[in-house]
């Protein structure tokens, strides 16, 4: 596969007055066209900084970061950024929320317009479109929220555990959910969390880093043969408690 | 609408006794007290020329209605007011907003501005007299200076409490820090700039009766002081009970202003 992200040799460190903080520690890896990689490792272990940093919020001290070839920047118009909650905004309405970006980029067309519309249709929001989201269940928040990143297009989505807020089962069909949008649509994604079943039943390939300072320990590729192709559905492969375990140690050994 | 059951019913029914009982023993009180006060004044049990009395207040109130002095007052304090909070509620805003822009700036100038909030702007009164004038701009600007720190310092406060991860959501959208300004902080902080207002009303109100106090032709605040010097105290008692009117409807308005947009 064609690498779509490479990141080589990328460390970063935080800085406060009580000291410098080493968050992560020479990191390589690549992501290809299409590919769903997710990221897991203990808390602290930098996964959230490792976003911000493919995504151009913060710079790293060393190392590079590049999509297709290019150095990435804060509001690359090829990224997508899905945080941990939906941050929907309570003043606008559900429709207003998912054109924020579109109406920040001033990219406020009839075309793309119709694009997001056609979304909120898709996904069963278009009831919703008026209302406020307070009015949306959690699920309906986070598929909003999704439609909000995906209304720019970006080639690439950085998932920042977007599912840790909600309760198990409304997190188990959202993941459902959010994993068939991505696929369907094409998308690149990077999802991080610290939930081995969710990376496990929605990714392509599983990066482990260590803790703090976050390294990359293994890289496993996981598939499941055809008949399993949803997250739900990939819970119930044989090969899912295989790949757990597999995991699962390689956390525990280096953790 | 679906039946209400009889348990419902009756949790509706004991609410709105209640509630109408609270309303009952609010007025009662009022009733009492003024009862009280006319009663007191009235046995010679108080002396009506220095406690006036709640008849002699009504009457004074009514003979100036007539001669149309009382809107004259009420007019010139109620304008006085509302300019000084208007211009409280803009430049606060707008001082927020830059200090908010500019890091660097609003870390400058902090120390200043907890000296000026915490300073007591009666002592500035003499000096704007001096500067401005025995004239209305003395009054809004001395009304101006009791509100307006406090108002910079709290919604500067609101605006940096902000969710930060909201902010990082506008420029993973590509935003800008303006955009992060007027998409995230001042939406977001609707509620908190209105019950800002209520604050700002009624120190607005405070300073300018300071500030009639001390220079003025016209206005509660000059009704008080002159009847305090000629001894007319049933315009003195008028006068505050007007202001306590006013202040309650003030207060009201922005009440209002908060359930249509809070």
């Amino acid at each position: 596969m064609d690498a779509m992200l490479s990141l080589s040799h990328v460390s970063f460190s935080y800085h406060t007055l009580g000291g410098e903080t080493l968050a992560l520690r020479d990191i390589s890896f690549s992501v290809g066209f299409g590919e769903f990689a997710a990221i897991v490792g203990p808390s602290g272990c930098g996964k959230s900084t490792l976003l911000s940093l493919i995504c151009g919020l913060i710079q790293p001290e060393s190392g590079a970061i590049t999509m297709a070839g290019k150095p990435t920047a804060a509001g690359s118009p090829g990224i997508g950024y899905m945080l941990q909650r939906d941050h929907l905004f309570e003043w606008r309405t559900v429709y207003d929320n998912v054109l924020l970006g579109l109406e920040i980029q001033k990219k406020l067309t009839a075309e793309n317009r119709r694009r997001v519309e056609q979304m909120l249709e898709t996904y069963g929001l278009s009831a919703f479109a008026g209302m406020k989201p307070s009015a949306l269940s959690g699920g309906m928040k986070q598929r909003a929220a999704l439609i909000r990143t995906l209304a720019l297009d970006p080639e690439l989505l950085l998932l920042d555990e977007p599912f840790s807020a909600l309760d198990y089962q409304t997190r188990l069909e959202v993941a459902d959910d959010i994993g068939m949008i991505i696929r369907r649509e094409g998308k690149t994604a990077i999802l991080v969390t610290h939930d081995l079943s969710e990376a496990i039943s929605m990714a392509d390939r599983v990066i482990v880093l260590s803790k703090r300072p976050g390294q990359v320990k293994s890289i496993i590729p996981v598939s499941f043969p055809d008949e399993y192709d949803t997250p739900l559905k990939k819970r119930n492969a044989e090969q899912f408690s295989h790949y757990f375990n597999l995991i699962w140690k390689e956390l525990k050994q280096y953790g | 609408m679906d039946k209400i059951s009889a348990a419902q019913q009756k949790f509706l029914q004991d609410r709105n006794f209640h509630h109408k009982k609270i309303l009952l023993l609010r007025c009662l009180l009022l009733i009492l007290l003024l009862a009280a006060w006319e009663i007191a004044s009235r046995t010679g049990l108080i002396n009506s020329f220095i406690f006036s009395s709640p008849s002699r207040i009504v009457l004074t109130a009514w003979q100036m209605i007539a001669d149309g002095s009382l809107w004259l007052h009420l007019g010139v304090t109620l304008g006085e007011t509302l300019i000084s909070f208007l211009a409280v509620t803009l430049f606060g805003l707008m001082a927020a907003i830059l200090l908010w822009l500019f890091p660097s700036v609003s870390e400058v100038l902090e120390p200043y501005l907890v000296m000026l909030n915490s300073l007591p702007k009666s002592a500035l009164a003499p000096l704007l007299i001096v500067w401005l004038g025995n004239n209305v701009r003395t009054v809004i600007v001395a009304a101006v200076s009791v509100a307006v720190f406090g108002s910079i310092i709290t919604l500067h406060t609101g605006f940096r409490e902000i969710d930060g991860d909201k902010v990082k959501l506008i420029y993973s959208l590509g935003g800008s820090k303006k955009d992060v300004m007027f998409k995230v902080i001042v939406p977001g902080s609707i509620p908190m700039i209105i019950s800002n207002m209520k604050v700002n009303v009624g120190l607005c109100l405070v300073g300018v009766i300071i500030g009639e106090f001390l220079s003025a032709k016209a206005g509660l605040g000059y009704l008080i002081i002159y009847s305090s010097q000629t001894f007319r105290m049933d315009w003195m008692l008028m006068s505050i009970v007007i202001l306590c009117l006013l202040s309650t409807v003030l207060y009201q308005g922005i009440r209002i202003l908060e359930k249509k947009f809070g």
